[in-house]
């Protein structure tokens, strides 16, 4: 049996890409969410979700978006600065919050469909953060193995990551067993 | 009140031996093949006869098994195979019944899984009425506690509906053995049968869960099989159970209803939480809008278990 422990995949430079949150205040006009989310694509930010809250106007006028992204920690001050270049009005900006844990066991040829593939699809599909990885292979690591992972995610996003778990699980015939999730009061 | 009791399996023949305790008289007794109606339809039957001669010739009586449905009973007990799709012929002898303005109780699961809202509907032109407390976790009072608490006020209900699926991933936790030796074990027991699909693929735990989920809504919309995400216990290995446990966690064939879903499948839950129930044991846990959580524990499966449960709703429609 292996058994071991893999930090999550850190980019060529060392660092780890982090999901951010950007809040900002648009202008009522034409194309200025197009504008917003241009100086963050331009510095290597990947958009992960917007939230346009049309219609509810903050105090001066202005429309709020909620913006997530993911990228490495020294582009995101990079990407806060283009914004401000740009002329938008940055009111927040910071490293997302990742209240929630979860755990979840994947089962089937966990090793032979790309372990780190799979982490790095659920780390990028659902905004969250693989903190730990630990595995068993009985059998070797070409027969039936089984994964466990601890996922950091935001508290509002537990079923989006584990419906994330469950598409990418599908995509390559891995079955999982999913955490029972309290929800009430135990 | 007088019983008709439909299926002499483990279930119907415990509710023929206990009805007397309970202050009730069996008027007949089918299974599959034969039928014991007492005198003139309606005087009772000695039960210790009929049981002793489906022991040793494996038929309870020289009738004819539909007759038992014409008998002079105030509630059929319908005790035969789950059976999946049209539900027959459980359904049948239902309507039978009803259609006679006579209450049914069911411990057959797939009438109340399957065709709800047809149930319900032959209810509705029937003076009789329908229980089947019997069909969800045993002995444990699952769907009576929803009706008292008011199913609007249930948020969901989850649980262990299924002792087989729960021994076997007890055992393989505890022992460290794989799927298919503990299975064999538990064949050999007696706890899982020689066909173990219907319990290790979470079929039966489902059904449960559509019952529940019909409760909770009222059978609108109305749950079916074909509604519930069901994935069994097949695909878990020992070595899934055993990083489950490193963690202080272990994997549990867990039911879940709601309003709008039925899902079954392995869940992680915590070692030592209320879910974790070991052996054949069940749970039933149910979360209230304003009393928080309530966890039922008991015996999901066995004849006079599950007797007690089809007896105590015979109770309810007195």
């Amino acid at each position: 049996m292996t058994e071991e422990s893999i930090e999550p995949e850190a980019t060529p430079d060392g660092g780890q890409t982090g999901a951010y949150t950007v809040r900002l205040e648009l202008a009522d006009e034409p194309g200025e969410l197009l504008d917003a989310l241009q100086p963050i694509a331009d510095n290597g930010g990947n958009l992960l979700s917007i939230f346009h809250e049309r219609g509810n106007l903050t105090p001066r006028g202005r429309i709020p978006v909620e913006v997530d992204l993911e990228c490495h920690p020294d582009q995101f001050e990079t990407i806060v600065d283009a914004l401000r270049e740009a002329g938008m009005n940055v009111v927040q900006a910071g490293r997302e919050e990742y209240g929630e844990e979860l755990t979840v066991l994947l089962v089937g040829h966990v090793i032979d469909t790309d372990l780190s593939n799979t982490l790095e699809r659920i780390q990028t599909q659902s905004a969250a953060s693989v903190t730990d990885l630990a595995l068993s292979a009985p059998e070797g690591t070409e027969d039936v193995s089984s994964a466990r992972l601890r996922i950091a995610t935001a508290a509002d996003r537990t079923d989006d990551v584990l419906a994330d778990v469950r598409e990418v699980a599908t995509e390559k015939d891995l079955h999982v067993i999913e955490p029972q999730l309290d929800r009430g009061d135990a | 009140m007088r019983l008709a009791v439909l299926g002499a399996g483990a279930v119907g023949r415990s509710v023929v031996e206990l009805a007397g305790e309970y202050g009730h008289e069996v008027v007949a007794v089918a299974d599959s093949s034969s039928a014991a109606i007492g005198a003139n339809g309606a005087e009772p039957l000695d039960a210790d006869t009929v049981l002793q001669r489906k022991e040793a010739e494996g038929v309870v009586g020289d009738a004819d098994p539909d007759d038992a449905l014409t008998a002079e009973y105030d509630a059929l007990i319908e005790a035969t195979p789950t059976t999946l799709g049209d539900a027959e012929p459980g359904f049948d002898h239902c309507e039978t019944a009803l259609q006679r303005d006579r209450d049914v109780v069911l411990a057959n699961k797939g009438p109340v899984a399957e065709r709800y809202a047809d149930l319900r509907a032959l209810e509705a032109n029937s003076a009789g009425t329908v229980r089947f407390e019997a069909t969800v976790g045993g002995a444990i009072p699952a769907i009576c506690t929803i009706e008292d608490y008011g199913a609007d006020t249930v948020e969901a209900v989850r649980g262990v509906l299924n002792g087989t699926a729960n021994f076997v991933l007890t055992r393989m936790a505890a022992e460290g053995l794989g799927y298919e030796h503990v299975l064999a074990e538990a064949q050999d027991l007696g706890v899982a049968e020689a066909d173990p699909s219907f319990d290790v693929d979470g079929t039966d735990a489902a059904l449960k869960c559509v019952i529940l989920a019909n409760v909770l809504t009222g059978g609108e919309p109305e749950f079916s099989l074909d509604d519930a995400e069901v994935e069994g216990i097949r695909n878990v290995p020992g070595s899934a159970l055993e990083l489950a446990t490193e963690e202080g966690q272990t994997v549990r064939l867990i039911g879940e209803a709601t309003r709008d879903t039925v899902r079954v499948g392995p869940r992680l839950v915590p070692e030592n939480g209320p879910l974790a129930v070991t052996g054949t044991r069940n749970i039933v846990q149910l979360d209230t809008g304003h009393a928080g959580r309530l966890n039922i524990s008991g015996r999901g499966a066995g004849g006079p278990e599950t007797a007690t449960a089809v007896l105590a709703d015979v109770g309810r429609l007195e």
